[in-house]
C-alpha cells in the first residue's frame, strides 16, 4: 500500500530532520468522525472496524507528516440535529483538524453545511446523494463513495442489454431512492429509446408491505424491475417476490444488493442473475483486496463487508490528502486534497479537483447461489471515474 | 380532509392511476391485505388487552414483539424444519415472551401504578431503550432472517394468481386468535374478571379480587401475543433491531381506531387498515408513509372513541381533580432567579460546545413548557406536539430562504404559522379526550411530517432546508444564546402568567370537571382550543429558534421521536408542577447529550436512568421534590 510506503518515507524523514519538526510530530493529527452507529449498526459496525484497522496500519507505519493520527468518533443516533451539535463539539472542544464520516444522505448534507459555515474540512464516507458534491457542493466538502448517479450509471449498460421494454421500479421513499430512480430512468431512456416505466412503488424505509408491493408490481406486467431497497426491506421484498414468482422470466437490476451486509441475510433465497452493485468479498483476487481481507480477518475474525471497505478507504483517502497538502491547515487541505491519489482495498482512487468526488468505484456483477449462500459472479470492477458525467456537465450541476 | 401529497406524476400510459384491474388482481391485493391485518391484530390485541385492564400505555409492546422475533429465530433455527416444529417454536416463543412480560410487570410496572397517568409511558419508554441495546448485545447488529422451509415458500394458485400459502395461514390465525381470546374472556372466571376490571377497576378491587395477579397475568397474555406476532412475522421478514419502533405506532393506531380496550374493535381496525393499506399501495404508491394516519384521523374525527370503543364512563374520583397549582413559594422563586442569573452569565465562562448544549436546553425548555401547558393545566396530552415545533421551524426557514426575509421576520412567522395551524387542527382535536386526543395529534403530526417529507421542491424532502443561519448581528454564538435565553425564558414566563390569570383557572376548571365548568358558563371547547393554539404557537417559536440554532430544518423536527422527547421531558419533570417542564427539559437534554458523548450503550444507560428516575421520583423530579418539601413543612 502506498499509504504505508508514503508514511514510511515520512517516518524515515522524521528521523532525519531536527527536533523542531519532531516537537510538532508529537501531537497526533485529530480526525473527528460522526456516524449513525446505533441507528444503522449493520453497516456502521463493520465500517468502524474498517477505519480502526486503517488507523492502526497508518500509525504502525509512522503516521503522516511525521505525526500519528487519532480518530475521535461520535454516534449521531441517526438524527441530523444531533450530528450538527456533535460536529460543533468535535470542532470546538476536541479541536479536530477535520471531520469525516456519515451514513445517511441527509446527515451527510447537514454536516457538509456545517463545514461550509465553519470553513472546516468535511470528508463524507458513505452518503450517496449527488447533491453533496454537485448542487450543494463546496470547497470544504469531499465525498468518497460512488454516488447514486454513479451507481445508476454503472448498472445502466447491463440494464440496456436486457432489451426490456416495460420497467417498474421499487425504491425506498427518500433522497437516495428517489435519486436512483431519477437517474436510472434518465440514463436508460437515453441508451434505449422507447423504454417505458409503467409503475413505481415507494415503500417507506424500513416499513415495506412486501406482499402488497410485489402484487402491485406484478400487476403492471413488467419485463424488468429496478430495485433500490436494501436491508430488512430487501429481505422481505425478495421473499414475497420469490414465492409470488415476481422475478421469474424478468430481468432485475438492483442497487447495492451485492454488498455483503445486504446479500448475506438473503441466504438460500438469494435470487439468481440479478444485476447488482456490490462487493464479491469471497471471490476477489487482486492483491490489494486480498491483503485487506487477510488483515481484516486477522484483526476481527470475520470477512469484511462493504462498510469495512468504506471505513478503511476513508482513512486512506484522508491520510493521502493530508500528505499531499503537507499541512493540516483547513485552507491548505481544501486545496491539497484535490488530485491526491490513494490506495483502497479496491485499488487506486483519487480525489477529483473538479467536484471533490473520489474516483473509488465498486463491483458490478450478477447474484448467484453457492452452497446455500448468496454471492456475486461475473463481476467486474468499475472505476468511479468511468461512471461520472463529462466535466462540462458536472460544471453545470455544480454552481460553486 | 385531503392528503397533502403531490399529484400523481406518472405518465398517461401508466395504467395504475385508474386501474381497470382484473378481478384476480383485486383478490390478490385483498388476500395480501388480510394477511397483513392478521399480523397486525396479534400485536394490537395484546396492547389493547393490557391497556383495557391496567390503563398502561405500553410503549414497550413493540420491544416485546421484537424480542419475540429474536427468540423465535433462536428457537426455530434450532428445531427441525417441519410445520409441526414451526408451531412448537411459535408456542415456545409466545410462552417465553409471556414470561418476560410477567417479569417486567412484577419487577417494574407494579411499582408505579399509583403514579400519575402516562408516567407509565415514560417508564415503558425506558424499557424500549434498554431492550434495544440488550437485543443488539445478545444477537448482534445484523438482520437475522429465518431460513424458510419449503412449505413456507409454497404458494396456492387462486384465480390464476399465486398466493403464498403462508399468507393463507396468517389469514386463518387472526380469527382463530380472536375466537380463542373471546372464549377465554367469556367462558372462564379469569376472563370475566378481566372484563370486569376493564369496565371498572375500583369495583373489582372492592369485591376482593387480587388485582396484582390479574394485572400480572393480563400483562403476560399481552406480552405472549406480542411475542407470537413477532415470531409469526419471521417467515416473511427477519429479526432486526427496527421492529420495535416500526410496529408500535401501527399497533397503537389499530388499538385507537378500534376503540381502546376493545378486542373486536382491534380486529376490525386491523382488517380496515390492512386492506386499505394493501389497496392504497396500488393507488397511491407515495402515500404509504401516511396512509394509516390518514385513516386514523378520519375515523377519530367521525367517531371520537374509535370504531367500537365506548365513551369512557366518568371514572370515580375523576371529578376531584388535582391540587390547585399555587404560585411558587419565595424560596423557589429565589432559586429560579439565581438559575436565571447563572444562565445569563454562563457565556462568559463556558466554551462553545457547552453553550450549544445550553441553547438546546433552552429551546427544549420552551418546547416542554408549551406541551406542559396543554398536558398539565389543559389536561390534553399530545403525542404529536412536534407538529407545531416543526411548522415553526419550517416557517422560519421559509421566511429566510423562500421569502428572503430576515431572522426577525422568521422568528415572528414561526409562532404565527404554528398557532394558526394548531388552531385549525385543534378544532378537531379538542373535542376528543385522553389517549384518543393524543393519538389524533399524532395523526396530524404524521400528516404534516409526510407533507414536508414529500414536498421535495419546497422543503428539500428529507435533506431538509440548509443554510438557515442567524442574522449577522446574532451570528456570534453568545449573542444568539442570549437571544434564545430572552425569548425562551420570556415565552415560558408568559405561559406561566397565563396559567395564573383567570383564563388559566377556567382552563383547569374545564379539565377537572367539564360538567361543572359548563354549568357556571365556561365555554370549555373554546377554552381548550385557545390553550391548544397558544401551546402550538409557543412550540412554533421554539421550532423557529431551533432552525436558526442548527442552521437547518429537517422533517425529523416533526418526527414521532421528537414528540416523544417532549413528552418524556414533561413527565420526567412532573406534570403537576410548574417547574416540571423546565427541570425535565434540562435533565433529559443534559442526560441525552452527555450519554451520547460518553458511551456506545447510551440507549441502555438512558433507559436505565429513566427507569430509576421514575422509580425514585414517581411524581416527576420537580413534583416529587415539591412533595418532599411539603412533607417537611407539614410535619
Amino acid at each position: 500500500m502506498t499509504i504505508t510506503r508514503r508514511s514510511a518515507l515520512a517516518a524515515a524523514g522524521l528521523l532525519a530532520v531536527p527536533s523542531i519538526v519532531r516537537a510538532q510530530g508529537n501531537t497526533p493529527i485529530r480526525i473527528g468522525e460522526i456516524n449513525s452507529y446505533t441507528a444503522a449498526p449493520a453497516f456502521t459496525l463493520p465500517y468502524r472496524n474498517g477505519w480502526m484497522l486503517a488507523v492502526e496500519q497508518v500509525n504502525a507505519a509512522g503516521g503522516v507528516l511525521g505525526r500519528k493520527i487519532e480518530v475521535i468518533s461520535r454516534d449521531d443516533a441517526g438524527r441530523p440535529p444531533d450530528a450538527i451539535r456533535l460536529a460543533g463539539e468535535l470542532l470546538d472542544d476536541q479541536k479536530v483538524d477535520l471531520f469525516a464520516g456519515s451514513f445517511l444522505s441527509n446527515i451527510g448534507l447537514a454536516l457538509s453545511d456545517v463545514a461550509k459555515q465553519r470553513r472546516k474540512l468535511f470528508v463524507g464516507g458513505e452518503p450517496l446523494t449527488d447533491a453533496m458534491v454537485w448542487q450543494d457542493g463546496h470547497r470544504y466538502c469531499y465525498r468518497l463513495r460512488p454516488s447514486t448517479y454513479m451507481q445508476a450509471a454503472m448498472l445502466v449498460d447491463d440494464a440496456a442489454k436486457l432489451k426490456a421494454k416495460r420497467w417498474v421500479t421499487v425504491s425506498p421513499n427518500y433522497e437516495y431512492g428517489q435519486s436512483v430512480v431519477k437517474w436510472f430512468k434518465l440514463m436508460l431512456a437515453q441508451k434505449q429509446p422507447g423504454v417505458e416505466f409503467v409503475a413505481e412503488q415507494w415503500p417507506a424505509l424500513g416499513k415495506i408491505d412486501a406482499g402488497a408491493t410485489v402484487a402491485a408490481l406484478a400487476q403492471a406486467k413488467p419485463d424488468a424491475i429496478l430495485n433500490a431497497t436494501f436491508g430488512p426491506d430487501l429481505t422481505n421484498f425478495v421473499r414475497q417476490g420469490n414465492t409470488r414468482g415476481l422475478f421469474e422470466g424478468r430481468g432485475v437490476v438492483s442497487v447495492l444488493t451485492g454488498e455483503p451486509e445486504y446479500l448475506d441475510p438473503l441466504g438460500d433465497e438469494t435470487p439468481q442473475g440479478w444485476i447488482v452493485t456490490g462487493y464479491p468479498v469471497d471471490s476477489v483476487t487482486d492483491p490489494a483486496n486480498k491483503a485487506f481481507i487477510e488483515a481484516y480477518k486477522a484483526r476481527f475474525n470475520e470477512l469484511p463487508k462493504m462498510g469495512s471497505v468504506v471505513g478503511h478507504a476513508l482513512i486512506g483517502s484522508i491520510v493521502a490528502g493530508i500528505a499531499k497538502a503537507g499541512s493540516t491547515e483547513t485552507e491548505k487541505m481544501a486545496d491539497g486534497f484535490a488530485g491526491a491519489s490513494f490506495d483502497t482495498p479496491f485499488g487506486k482512487a483519487a480525489w477529483r479537483a473538479l467536484d471533490h468526488q473520489a474516483t473509488l468505484g465498486t463491483y458490478v456483477g450478477k447474484t448467484a447461489l453457492k452452497n446455500g449462500k448468496g454471492t456475486m459472479v461475473d463481476w467486474r470492477y468499475v472505476d468511479g471515474a468511468a461512471a461520472l458525467p463529462s466535466d462540462e456537465e458536472v460544471r453545470k450541476l455544480r454552481p460553486a | 380532509m385531503s392528503m397533502a401529497l403531490p399529484p400523481c406524476r406518472r405518465t398517461k400510459r401508466c395504467g395504475s392511476c385508474a386501474p381497470p384491474e382484473p378481478v384476480s388482481a383485486l383478490l390478490v391485493q385483498l388476500l395480501s391485505g388480510l394477511s397483513g391485518a392478521s399480523s397486525l391484530f396479534l400485536v394490537a390485541a395484546g396492547l389493547t388487552v393490557i391497556f383495557g385492564v391496567t390503563r398502561v400505555v405500553n410503549f414497550s409492546h413493540g420491544s416485546l414483539t421484537m424480542l419475540g422475533a429474536y427468540l423465535g429465530w433462536s428457537i426455530l433455527t434450532r428445531l427441525p424444519r417441519g410445520p409441526e416444529y414451526f408451531v412448537l417454536g411459535i408456542v415456545l416463543t409466545a410462552l417465553a415472551t409471556a414470561g418476560i412480560g410477567a417479569l417486567i410487570e412484577m419487577l417494574l410496572l407494579r411499582r408505579i401504578y399509583r403514579a400519575p397517568e402516562l408516567l407509565q409511558l415514560l417508564f415503558t419508554f425506558g424499557i424500549v431503550l434498554v431492550v434495544q441495546d440488550a437485543a443488539q448485545f445478545l444477537w448482534g447488529p445484523n438482520d437475522l432472517p429465518l431460513p424458510r422451509a419449503p412449505w413456507l415458500r409454497s404458494f396456492v394458485t387462486i384465480a390464476g394468481e399465486r398466493v403464498p400459502f403462508y399468507d393463507l395461514v396468517l389469514i386463518g390465525i387472526g380469527p382463530l386468535v380472536l375466537a380463542a381470546l373471546w372464549l377465554l374472556f367469556t367462558r372462564t372466571r379469569w376472563g370475566t374478571l378481566v372484563r370486569a376490571a376493564t369496565q371498572d377497576r375500583e369495583m373489582v378491587a372492592a369485591l376482593g379480587v387480587d388485582q396484582r395477579r390479574l394485572f400480572t397475568t393480563v400483562f403476560a397474555l399481552g406480552a405472549g401475543l406480542a411475542g407470537m406476532g413477532g415470531a409469526l412475522a419471521l417467515p416473511d421478514a427477519s429479526a432486526n433491531l427496527q421492529i420495535d419502533l416500526n410496529i408500535i405506532t401501527d399497533a397503537f393506531v389499530v388499538v385507537v381506531v378500534g376503540g381502546l380496550g376493545s378486542l373486536p374493535g382491534a380486529f376490525l381496525a386491523s382488517l380496515l387498515i390492512g386492506v386499505l393499506q394493501s389497496f392504497g399501495i396500488v393507488l397511491f404508491p407515495q402515500a404509504t408513509l401516511v396512509l394509516v394516519f390518514v385513516i386514523m384521523a378520519a375515523v377519530l374525527v367521525v367517531r371520537p372513541n374509535g370504531l367500537l370503543g365506548r365513551a369512557p364512563a366518568v371514572a370515580r374520583g375523576a371529578g376531584q381533580g388535582f391540587a390547585a397549582i399555587r404560585p411558587a413559594v419565595p424560596l423557589l422563586l429565589r432559586l429560579g432567579a439565581a438559575a436565571l442569573v447563572l444562565a445569563v452569565l454562563a457565556p462568559l465562562a463556558v466554551g462553545p460546545f457547552v453553550l450549544s448544549v445550553m441553547t438546546e436546553m433552552l429551546i427544549a425548555m420552551l418546547f416542554a413548557a408549551s406541551l406542559h401547558f396543554m398536558m398539565g393545566p389543559g389536561g390534553m396530552a399530545s403525542f404529536g406536539h412536534a407538529a407545531w415545533f416543526g411548522i415553526g421551524a419550517y416557517a422560519a426557514a421559509f421566511a429566510v430562504k423562500g421569502l428572503a426575509l430576515g431572522m426577525g421576520a422568521g422568528l415572528l412567522l414561526a409562532p404565527l404559522l404554528a398557532g394558526v395551524a394548531a388552531a385549525l387542527f385543534g378544532w378537531f382535536v379538542v373535542r376528543l379526550s385522553g389517549v384518543y386526543l393524543a393519538m389524533l395529534t399524532l395523526a396530524f403530526a404524521q400528516i404534516v411530517w409526510a407533507a414536508m417529507f414529500q414536498a421535495v421542491e419546497i422543503t428539500g424532502g428529507d435533506n431538509g432546508v440548509l443554510g438557515v443561519w442567524p442574522a449577522p448581528w446574532a451570528a456570534d454564538r453568545r449573542v444568539f444564546y442570549w437571544l434564545v435565553l430572552a425569548l425562551c425564558v420570556g415565552a415560558t414566563l408568559l405561559l406561566r402568567r397565563v396559567l395564573y390569570a383567570p383564563f388559566g383557572y377556567a382552563l383547569r376548571a374545564s379539565r377537572d370537571s367539564e360538567l361543572r365548568a359548563e354549568a357556571i358558563g365556561l365555554d370549555t371547547t373554546l377554552l381548550r382550543l385557545a390553550a391548544f393554539t397558544l401551546a402550538g404557537a409557543a412550540a412554533g417559536l421554539a421550532g423557529g429558534l431551533a432552525a436558526f440554532s442548527k442552521g437547518s430544518v429537517f422533517p425529523g423536527f416533526i418526527s414521532i421521536s421528537r414528540s416523544v422527547d417532549g413528552l418524556l421531558m414533561v413527565l420526567l419533570g412532573g406534570v403537576q408542577s410548574m417547574a416540571g417542564p423546565v427541570v425535565g427539559a434540562v435533565a433529559y437534554t443534559g442526560l441525552f447529550d452527555l450519554l451520547l458523548l460518553a458511551t456506545d450503550q447510551w440507549r441502555a444507560m438512558l433507559g436505565l436512568a429513566i427507569i430509576v428516575l421514575v422509580l425514585v421520583f414517581p411524581q416527576g423530579i420537580a413534583g416529587s421534590i415539591h412533595r418532599l418539601w411539603l412533607r417537611g413543612r407539614e410535619a
